[in-house]
């Protein structure tokens, strides 16, 4: 391992833990500022910074940094029977898990460092270029000449997705133990619950994607990924699998509507109700960085990772089928930043959706949970495993001409993507302007005295 | 399930008459229902409809007016202590004493208003003119007028039995939360200090001193005793 190579790592390694870490403490901004956008309230708003004498309220993101502060400075409460050591390494196990399960997952293609940018003689002086790669085979290690391609994960381990699994079964560990040792019947029952409720679904969550790996042919993360951009993204290709693997991931984060471990209204709160503090608060944030980490997992899996439609590694190609259109080679280190930049856009996106499921289900009863795991989800996936390989053989039998159709197919799910996110974003685009129509007085003497009055005194914190 | 009924109806054949539990009829799901997904897209989907419009409208600031649009669709949060919803127009505030035109209060101490009062927590002392004064004879004054705003249920009574319109709780306050229970008991330059919502201390009613063309009724010189 080189010096540079420990310089990149460096670098992966924080742009990974400051997007988890910050992405979580935003999805805690998010979670209470969209559900009041969601059900017609004004949210959080009231943490103020005091400036120059202006107030900055930045429309309530200033709470998650008032949650730390309070996190850190109330009493770390511990229950009197608890065991002391277990107590206090749960929400460790919890937050570590999620951590080391972010190491696996690609955040952009690899990068050949030696083509980022080159220093050439031109013109009689030295200018710097930024030079553009291959699509295919650029980039092989050439230890002589000192190439190493630098692959765009912590770690780019080859059993990718199975240590993804192993790490995310982890997390139910944390979960058990908080329970089990903070002395607490409520404790207790919700940690029994989790247990449960995570191994029933870690099955679904594994076996939904046996089929994505028999299409990908490999379970290495980024392999995933760039098979996807080069035929069709994981959601055309296992819909099915890509809608299990969403529901049990959510399972796993323990959200609505998978909450029975904390079940406000039956367990306090469940596996964590002794804890406060910074201790509470990890439990906390692991949640939510369980979030992050399942969305990155969906973008990676199914949602195409870094790739945008009909953009690789050397540029935008316009193809379908065997035709090719229109090619324009474009530098590699703007195809690095676009990728990860794509990447944590389709994370956020996806952390968005989540909320949306979060705010408007209600939760399952107990019963109802393993009936839709082990008897719906479950067979379901199995069922999806059996098609796929049924598929998978045929066309392998099928020839060429059967590839070539599948591949006019991809570019044309390809296509159908680009179309849909350039109508959805120009719907809001375009919702943005115009104006609801608001004529309907209330009748009433308070109504008459706000009107008189021009209005109800107008809010400084409107947004 | 029949042969569970059966074996309930031999085993104890009284229920049969007297059948006291009625069975609900459960709700039929068609399969649209029963496989989740459909009706989970269509909740997100009015989920997506409230946040779209409703991050629009902070956004641009156009949100409904809480008070005027209270019933439009969107926020109507009142952001209270910036924004108050206005009173009433009959809403029983803080009670106030009404000023004559010398800025001397139009109670005439007759004790009408605390007589009335179910919670007793009106005091008055009345005092009389001193000699030579015209209005001596014709009316007293309050010498002590002291509401106990902790006592009082703003029931209202007070100002309907007053006959000089002396009393009234058009001020639009509500009574303040205080440190100390001594800090609710009003006295009469503080009753006489609030203004009623049209920012006066007049009332509609008119008022006609003794010895003026337009006071009702006898006087001194129309006495017939």
């Amino acid at each position: 391992m080189t010096g540079m190579q420990v310089v990149w790592t460096l670098i992966k390694i924080l742009v990974m833990l400051a997007v988890v870490v910050n992405l979580a403490a935003i999805l805690t901004w998010y979670d209470r500022r969209g559900s009041a956008m969601m059900q017609d309230r004004v949210g959080p708003n009231r943490a103020v910074f005091k400036l120059f004498g202006q107030e900055i309220r930045l429309a309530g993101l200033l709470h998650p940094a008032a949650d730390g502060i309070k996190f850190f400075t109330k009493e770390d409460f511990l229950p009197p029977k608890a065991d002391k050591l277990l107590f206090g390494i749960a929400p460790i196990l919890a937050v570590a898990s999620v951590l080391a399960l972010v190491a696996t997952i690609p955040f952009a293609d690899t990068v050949c460092p030696n083509s980022l940018w080159r220093t050439v003689t031109r013109d009689g002086g030295p200018m710097t270029i930024f030079p553009a790669v291959q699509r295919f085979g650029s980039c092989v290690a050439d230890p002589k000449n000192g190439v190493f391609p630098i692959e765009m994960s912590v770690a780019a381990l080859n059993v990718g997705i199975l240590y993804v699994f192993a790490i995310a079964g982890q997390g139910i560990i944390g979960a058990a133990i908080a329970g089990w040792s903070s002395d607490n019947k409520f404790s207790l029952m919700g940690a029994l619950r989790a247990a449960s409720q995570m191994v029933s679904y870690e099955v679904t969550l594994g076996m939904s994607l046996i089929g994505a790996m028999m299409v990908y042919g490999s379970v290495r993360l980024d392999d995933m990924v760039r098979w996807q951009g080069e035929n069709a993204w994981g959601i055309f290709v296992q819909p099915l699998a890509f809608f299990l693997f969403f529901a049990s991931s959510v399972a796993e984060t323990k959200r609505i509507p998978f909450d029975c471990p904390e079940a406000e209204s039956e367990l306090v709160s469940g596996y964590f109700t002794e804890y406060s503090g910074m201790k509470f608060g990890m439990f906390y944030l692991a949640e939510y960085m369980e979030v992050v980490t399942s969305s990155m997992l969906l973008v990676t899996i199914f949602l195409g990772g870094w790739q945008v439609p009909f953009i690789h590694r050397d540029g935008i190609t316009l193809e379908l089928g065997a035709m090719r259109f229109a090619h324009l080679a474009l530098p590699h280190i703007w195809m690095t930043i676009l990728g990860a930049l794509v990447f944590f856009g389709k994370v956020i996106l996806m952390c968005w959706l989540q909320a949306f499921v979060r705010w408007s289900l209600p939760r399952f009863r107990y019963d109802q949970l393993m009936r839709l795991g082990w008897k719906i989800l479950l067979p379901a996936s199995l069922a999806n495993i059996l098609v796929t390989g049924t598929v998978t053989l045929a066309i392998d039998k099928a020839g060429p001409a059967a590839s070539d159709a599948l591949r006019l197919a991809g570019h044309i799910t390809q296509a159908f993507v680009a179309v849909v996110v350039i109508y959805y974003v120009g719907r809001v685009v375009v919702g943005m302007f115009g104006r609801r129509p608001k004529d309907r007085f209330v009748v009433g003497s308070s109504a008459d005295q706000a009107n008189s009055a021009g209005g109800t005194t107008s809010s400084p914190m409107q947004a | 399930m029949r042969s569970a009924i059966a074996i309930m109806n031999t085993t104890f054949p009284k229920k049969q008459s007297q059948a006291k539990v009625a069975p609900v009829p459960r709700v039929a799901h068609d399969f649209r229902e029963k496989s989740y997904l459909p009706e989970i897209l269509a909740g997100v989907g009015v989920s997506m409809k409230h946040f779209f419009t409703n991050t629009k409208d902070m956004l641009k600031g156009q949100r409904p007016d809480p008070v005027m649009e209270r019933l439009d669709e969107g926020i109507s949060t009142i952001s209270y202590p910036e924004q108050k919803r206005p009173y009433p127009e009959r809403f029983r505030g803080i009670h106030r004493l009404t000023l004559r035109e010398d800025n001397s209060p139009r109670c005439v101490a007759c004790l009408c208003c605390s007589t009335a009062c179910p919670a007793q927590c009106i005091f008055i002392e009345a005092g009389e003119y001193p000699e030579g004064d015209k209005r001596r004879g014709y009316e007293r004054f309050p010498v002590k007028f002291v509401i106990d705003e902790l006592r009082c249920i703003f029931c209202g009574y007070c100002v309907e039995a007053c006959p000089c319109d002396a009393i009234r709780m058009d001020t639009g306050k509500h009574a303040v939360p205080y440190d100390s229970r001594d800090q609710f008991i009003y006295g009469k330059e503080l009753l006489m200090a609030f203004e009623g919502r049209d920012g006066t201390h007049a009332t509609e009613n008119p008022r006609h001193e003794p010895g003026e063309a337009t006071h009702p009724g006898i006087d001194r010189d129309h006495s017939h005793h």
